[in-house]
């Protein structure tokens, strides 16, 4: 009896890689761990952080405010640059958004279960991240206060969208991405919800809490339903995962400009977007786990497993680079040459050359299973990630707008101060969010947790 | 603004008392609305109702504001209006004859710039002239027009002009003015003028001419000093040297086959540019096979346009052109010219002494106006030599002023100031204390003058020190007449009554002869009565009117030859100049000598060379820059004449050596709100003995940059197919002729059916060969469609929105690279870029061809300028357009939105025009051809190089050009199928010099 106690112990320890969760953990103790996050006593560090956070949104409401008084003109744009910072934190931030819906719908449908503790925030900083992009196409416009225009909506002025622009493709895109986004965040968070409620110190956390819960008792049927439902959701945003940042993608490649028309942007945006998000999620899961002691939750292994994700999005990003390269030598034509020969050797070659090591040089060290179990090094690479997307994004945007056919209208770019503020400002807007959510909600999954523990396998495999 | 309290209260009854004492003209009460606006006017309130400046301050009380109410109420009431009428009105019971709302008018009257003036056709609508064109009757312009003729309609509305007589800063009436003035005239007759100074910019008007002869008999004792700051003293000085008596100068290039500009601008700048330009580019066009074609030598210390599309250009610095001249002359024999060319000039001489031998009588040698007299009296003789004279070189009597005149004239003055002579010093236009060289220092001895008075449109420097300012009127405001380069005279009509209290030059100059209510009409009438100078009766008149000049009334044409030992004389006086680095003062090609600084289109329009706005700068060759280590845009210190100044350096490729450029017209401290403080001021280093270069010149870099507002950074074409150059001797032998073989693949194949265009297909075409670069088509653009400035540090952030821009490319040798000019404005793609990009449907492709803008719809998001290859989509970044200014509300162009900021803008081919010119044609159910259409860039340019029209008619010069072989298209290869074309650049080298 004892042998096969332990047989059995072996293979389900085996079959559930207990390495995504701390020893000794009981579904007791994981709700109690989770819910006293949002329960306890606001720790002193939140308001530290929180406070530094809305200040930043302080910032971003005084460039916005500043933005809608003067026009477009406080932003370095000019002509031949039209698009500048607006435009390349636009992508930054909808790329950054790609690894949360990665993590909870491709993950989910594949039943890579060791996601469970990082698809609740993941899901989150889609949600923040799709928030601080979708800003940034209605800044930008020269009359924001006619954003409209781009909705199909039936007017009275007969105008409707000019449907051949990628940028009503764009319209749809981002605001479907949104869309399923909240929904699917919001029907996985329903259990927890009602979990709070139960635990709630007072009336009014439970009266909240209990309205979000949605009269969530824990049924059969509402398990059920559930399970129905997060999977159809999971369904919906799976080809969200790739259709956004193609979409986004194609607002270059449908464009004639050398260095934006090129078939390869849609895939290798698309492992950017994944590359670039699951940066953010190192960069955000590494102090979270530390401050809330959460480390039994997000384990050594999850930061392993996300290492990889990095290095192998990572490697089609520099593929990607390296086809552009050729294409533009093997085209034949001058302008595209002179792109690429502009990229290494023009004004913004620094750009281009902090751009390869951030994204080529620096991934190269996640070969190292060393490098990826460390939690430093892991940090640092992921640091230098979220700073080379944002600087790929530049290359594309501005080096190739300030010198595409005709020399006589060839420019430089600059970001302005109101550039810098309204980039730093959405980051506040990011944090701000994201500081609400650890107080207010489980940052990890209480439920799913819970279902990958031995007791829940256990049983399973019992019955 | 202090004023001290009064206990007693409001005064309307003494206000209207004083205001109206002398004031029973409307003239002077169309103003007060305009003053209202004003400091002076606050000033004048706060005066007068000193109770009313608390009560902006605290808060009022209802009698107080009722009190404050009621004046402006008073003061409204007793205006008369020449802007929109605060009054109730009342609709026409008869409408006004000719007045159509909404379609516009034209009249024809001139242009003064100088002392010569430019035939003009004024488009006004609803009584609010708008535009400016050429009048095509005139000689000096068939039609064209230059940049400053264009820009002239803001010069009228520009909202810093004076707007109210003034005494020490006091706003007073006219009446007023000629109460005081009056009897010091009076007590200066009894003088007999002893103590009457009046300077006056040198002028060929006959009307003014013909008053200061009267008032020189009125005040026989008194001077009137016409000085030009910038014009062609010295070449007239050396044609009186040349023939022996003075004469007026012109050309005609109609016959010209070879041309050598020596130092001269000849094709833009000057009063006979514009048909000089025309008469070149006609020998220059190559249409159907003929292969025939001028040539044009430019020899030049300072680069020029003219210049810029020669077939030769030879940099050389002052010194040494003056060597190459003699030793042309010497070459052609003229007598008494010893010379030998410098070894490396040799070619060069030969050549071009032999190309002229080869065409007597058909060829021409013109000095700019800048060089010595003695220089303009040995080209006088080597044209002389040439049999050049009376059929290319015009010899005409003198039109303009001359005794009493020129710098000279003015240096006596001011030793007649310091020396206390002056009792009153009348200061009628010009701006003496700017524009002549500061050893003249002309502001601090004019301030030794009894009564000093102003007349000028601007409270400008020379204002400063006086102490009555009188607003001058604009000549589209004013009666008066002006010759023409030919001498043709012109009669200048208002078009408006006076914007402010101001008035013109002839009723000035009338007053002075003692009728201070003269009306400008009366007087120039009386010019041309028996009277006068020549007698128009009604019917003349009134035809003089209608054409915009008086036929028959040119100066008599003289037949001289110049004297054999003037050239020999000249010749001897020249030699021995030694060579050092020497400063060359040219007037701006924009801004001229700083009469146009406060004028935003000619202050943001590149300048030819170095496409530089809002600032001159000191040019210099790339070697001497290498050579004294100055970078480009370092400020540099420039010493000379024992003065000093600091200035921004600009590397010009092609810029003769050891020689540097300074442009007039900048450094002014009271030009007005756009004027002041862009640039630096050339005077400060010009003499009246040397004004035009300046010897010995010492340069020493500082290391600090001052940044420069250029619109084109990058001046190599990278190689790419954007201008197409051949000779004519390639054409000949049937080379040269760029095809599209190269490009294997055909970039407009489609699967889809091209689009036929019915009806009518708007195509335009721009002849690179004839194109000079002048920039009268930029700012005929900015003019028509209502475009916006945008100021220096705008155009440094590379938001200029000019629609049309004219690019710029070097190609070759550092040291005298070839220049390659390119209009560019929207090409209108067949297959348009920026149509598929906008998400709003914001620019459309019109079924004539034309891609449209549609201003409501654009939200701004700047694609279609990103995938434009062309770049000449606009976008307002700010809020560009004045929506402010009162004055500048007038000046627009009713039938063109004024764009909103965030809005995408560009060129869309005078598509106002087109729609007028398509429901003319249907009214009156005419071909298009007959009611003629012209875009405002074709209409205004002098070399006729741009064609516009409908290529589905095969007869329109338009098609004729366009299915040229030498029509190109660019960026043909990314399949946009643009509409616009252009006719490759096609020049006639000399073979002995291309082979050296």
């Amino acid at each position: 009896m004892a042998d096969v106690h332990q047989t059995r112990e072996e293979e389900v320890k085996r079959m559930l890689r207990p390495d995504i969760v701390g020893a000794g953990h009981t579904p007791t103790t994981v709700t109690d761990k989770i819910a006293t996050v949002v329960t306890a006593e606001t720790p002193k560090w939140w308001f530290a952080g929180a406070g530094m956070a809305f200040s930043m949104l302080g910032v971003f409401l005084i460039s916005v405010a500043w933005l809608f008084y003067k026009g477009v003109g406080i932003w370095g744009i000019n002509n031949p640059v039209f698009w500048g910072f607006a435009i390349i934190n636009f992508v930054w931030w909808i790329g950054i958004g790609h690894a949360g819906t990665l993590i909870s719908a491709i993950l989910l449908l594949l039943r890579q279960n060791w996601r469970n503790s990082i698809n609740r925030f993941a899901e989150a900083m889609t949600i923040f991240a799709v928030a601080c992009a979708g800003m940034f196409p209605l800044l930008h416009l020269g009359r924001p206060y006619r954003f409209y225009y781009l909705l199909p909506i039936p007017n009275t002025f007969d105008l409707w969208p000019q449907f051949r622009s990628p940028l009503i493709w764009d319209v749809f895109a981002v605001t479907t991405y949104a869309l399923v986004s909240i929904l699917f965040w919001y029907v996985g968070l329903i259990p927890d919800l009602a979990t709070l409620r139960d635990r709630a110190k007072n009336r009014f956390a439970a009266t909240i809490y209990g309205m979000l819960a949605a009269g969530w008792r824990g049924s059969t049927r509402h398990w059920h339903q559930y399970e129905v439902a997060s999977m159809l959701l999971a369904g919906l945003a799976t080809p969200l995962v790739v259709s956004v940042h193609t979409v986004v993608s194609f607002d270059f490649a449908v464009g004639q400009v050398p260095g934006w028309h090129t078939t390869i942007f849609p895939p290798y945006f698309v492992a950017g977007a994944v590359f670039a998000g699951f940066a953010m999620v190192i960069t955000l899961s590494v102090p979270l786990r530390y401050l809330f002691g959460l480390e039994d939750f997000i384990t050594q292994r999850h930061l392993d497993l996300m290492g990889k994700v990095m290095l192998a999005t990572g490697l089609i990003v520099v593929y990607g680079y390296a086809i552009e390269m050729f294409i533009g030598w093997y085209s034949g034509s001058p302008y595209e040459k002179y792109m690429i020969w502009n990229r290494l050797t023009g004004p913004y070659r620094y750009a281009y050359y902090s751009l390869l090591l951030c994204n080529f040089v620096a991934v190269q060290f996640l070969w190292s299973s060393r490098v990826r179990n460390s939690i430093p090094g892991l940090f640092i690479v992921a640091m230098f990630v979220n700073a080379g997307m944002w600087i790929e994004r530049f290359v594309i945007v501005v080096t190739s707008l300030h010198r595409d056919f005709m020399p006589s209208s060839w420019g430089m770019y600059h970001g302005t101060i109101w550039d810098w503020s309204t980039y730093i400002g959405t980051i506040g807007l990011f944090l701000s969010l994201l500081f609400l959510f650890i107080r207010f909600l489980p940052m990890i999954s209480i439920f799913e947790m819970r279902m990958i523990l031995p007791e829940a396998n256990k049983m399973k495999k019992v019955n | 603004m202090k004023s001290e309290p009064k206990p007693n209260g409001l005064r309307v009854e003494e206000v209207r008392e004083r205001l109206s004492e002398a004031g029973d003209g409307p003239a002077y009460w169309r103003s007060l609305e305009e003053l209202a606006q004003t400091d002076e006017f606050h000033e004048l309130l706060e005066r007068e109702f000193p109770t009313l400046l608390p009560l902006e301050q605290s808060q009022a009380s209802r009698r107080r504001f009722l009190q404050f109410m009621g004046a402006s109420l008073a003061l409204a009431g007793l205006s008369a209006c020449s802007l929109q009428p605060e009054e109730r009105i009342l609709p026409y019971t008869k409408q006004p004859e000719e007045i159509v709302p909404g379609k516009p008018l034209y009249f024809a009257s001139a242009h003064p710039n100088g002392p010569f003036g430019r035939g003009i056709l004024v488009e006004s609508h609803m009584g609010r002239p708008t535009k400016i064109e050429g009048n095509p009757d005139h000689p000096s312009s068939l039609g064209a027009t230059d940049l400053f003729d264009q820009a002239s309609i803001l010069e009228l509305y520009d909202p810093d002009r004076m707007r109210a007589p003034s005494y020490l800063s006091t706003v007073r009436s006219w009446e007023a003015f000629a109460a005081d003035l009056g009897p010091r005239l009076e007590a200066q007759r009894a003088l007999g003028g002893e103590g009457l100074r009046v300077v006056l910019p040198n002028t060929t008007s006959p009307t003014v001419l013909h008053q200061i002869g009267i008032l020189r008999q009125r005040f026989p004792k008194a001077r009137f000093v016409a000085y030009e700051s910038a014009g062609s003293a010295q070449a007239r000085a050396g044609f009186r040297a040349a023939f022996g008596r003075p004469v007026h100068v012109h050309y005609d290039l109609s016959e010209a086959e070879v041309l050598v500009c020596l130092d001269h601008d000849l094709l833009t700048e000057g009063p006979g540019s514009v048909r000089y330009a025309r008469d070149f580019a006609r020998r220059r066009r190559i249409v159907d096979g003929h292969h025939e074609m001028n040539r044009l030598y430019a020899v030049e210390s300072s680069p020029t346009s003219t210049g810029q599309i020669a077939d030769h250009r030879l940099p050389l610095s002052p010194v040494r052109l003056e060597g190459f001249v003699l030793a042309l002359a010497a070459a052609l024999g003229v007598e008494g010219v010893h010379a030998q060319a410098e070894p490396e000039l040799q070619t060069w001489v030969d050549a071009v002494a032999a190309d002229l031998r080869a065409r007597p009588g058909r060829s021409l040698v013109s000095a700019g106006d800048s060089l010595r007299p003695e220089l303009h009296t040995i080209v006088m003789a080597i044209n002389d030599r040439l049999n050049n004279i009376g059929r290319t070189v015009l010899l005409q009597e003198p039109v303009l002023l001359s005794e009493g005149s020129g710098l000279e004239a003015l240096r006596e003055l001011t030793t007649e100031l310091r020396d206390g002579k002056v009792d009153l010093l009348l200061l009628l236009g010009g701006n003496p204390a700017q524009d002549t060289p500061a050893d003249l220092d002309f502001a601090s001895a004019a301030a030794e003058a009894g009564l000093r008075v102003r007349f000028s449109s601007h409270d400008d420097e020379t204002a400063e020190f006086c102490q009555w300012k009188i607003p001058l009127s604009h000549p589209l405001e004013s009666w008066g007449d002006i010759r023409g380069h030919d001498g043709t005279v012109a009669i200048v009509q208002p078009l408006i009554a006076p914007l402010f209290a101001s008035r013109s030059v002839v009723e000035i100059l009338e007053f002075l002869a003692g009728d201070p209510t003269a009306d400008g009409l009366a007087v120039v009438r009386r010019t041309w009565t028996a009277d006068g100078v020549a007698d128009l009766d009604d019917k003349a008149w009134r035809r003089a009117l209608h054409d915009g000049l008086v036929r028959d009334a040119e100066p008599a044409a003289l037949s001289l030859r110049v004297a054999p030992a003037a050239a020999a004389a000249a010749a001897a006086s020249l030699a021995g100049t030694s060579a050092s680095a020497c400063l060359v003062i040219r007037p701006d090609p924009t801004v001229g000598d700083g009469r146009f600084a406060n004028n935003g289109w000619l202050q943001e329009c590149p300048k030819p060379h170095t496409r530089i706005t809002w600032d001159n700068a000191l040019l210099l060759a790339p070697r001497t820059a290498e050579k004294l280590g100055v970078s480009n845009e370092e400020l540099v210190l420039l010493r000379a004449n024992g003065r000093q100044m600091e200035v921004a350096a600009w590397i010009l490729p092609g810029h003769a050596e050891d020689t540097f450029t300074l442009h007039l017209g900048y450094g002014r401290r009271r030009a007005g709100r756009v004027g002041n403080g862009c640039g630096f001021d050339a005077n400060r280093l010009r003499t009246v003995d040397s004004p035009w270069r300046v010897d010995g010149v010492e340069i020493e870099p500082l290391g600090r940059r001052y940044r420069l507002a250029s619109t084109q950074l990058h001046a190599n074409m990278e190689g790419r197919d954007l201008i197409r150059h051949s000779t004519v001797a390639e054409l000949e032998h049937g080379h040269g002729q760029h095809t599209e073989e190269g490009h294997h693949l055909d970039p407009n194949a489609s699967l889809m059916p091209g689009f036929t265009y019915e009806g009518y297909k708007w195509g335009m075409t721009v002849d690179l060969s004839t194109c000079t670069g002048c920039n009268a088509c930029v700012i005929a653009c900015q003019s028509e469609n209502n475009i916006s400035i945008v100021g220096k540090d705008e155009v440094l952030n590379g938001r200029e929105m000019h629609w049309m821009r004219i690019d710029r490319y070097f190609e070759g040798d550092l040291d005298q690279p070839t220049t390659y000019l390119q209009p560019v404005m929207c090409q209108h793609c067949e297959q348009a870029p920026c149509e598929v990009v906008c998400p709003v449907s914001a620019t459309v492709h019109t079924d004539e061809g034309i891609n449209a803008m549609a201003y409501n719809r654009c939200v701004g998001t700047r694609y279609c300028a990103n995938n434009c290859p062309y770049k000449v989509r606009r976008f307002n970044f700010y809020q560009y357009a004045d929506y402010e200014s009162d004055t500048l509300k007038l000046m627009r162009n009713p039938d063109v939105t004024i764009r909103h900021r965030g809005v995408m803008e560009k060129c869309n081919y005078c598509l106002q025009r087109v729609n007028h010119a398509k429901i003319e044609a249907t009214v009156r159910d005419l071909p298009l051809a007959e009611v003629g259409l012209q875009s405002a860039c074709q209409q205004a340019c002098p070399t006729a190089a741009i064609e516009f029209g409908d290529l589905n008619d095969s007869e329109a010069p338009v098609t004729q050009w366009a299915q040229s072989d030498l029509a190109y298209g660019i960026l043909t290869d990314l399949g946009t199928r643009p509409r616009t074309s252009y006719l490759q650049r096609v020049s006639n080298p000399n073979p002995e010099l291309a082979r050296s």
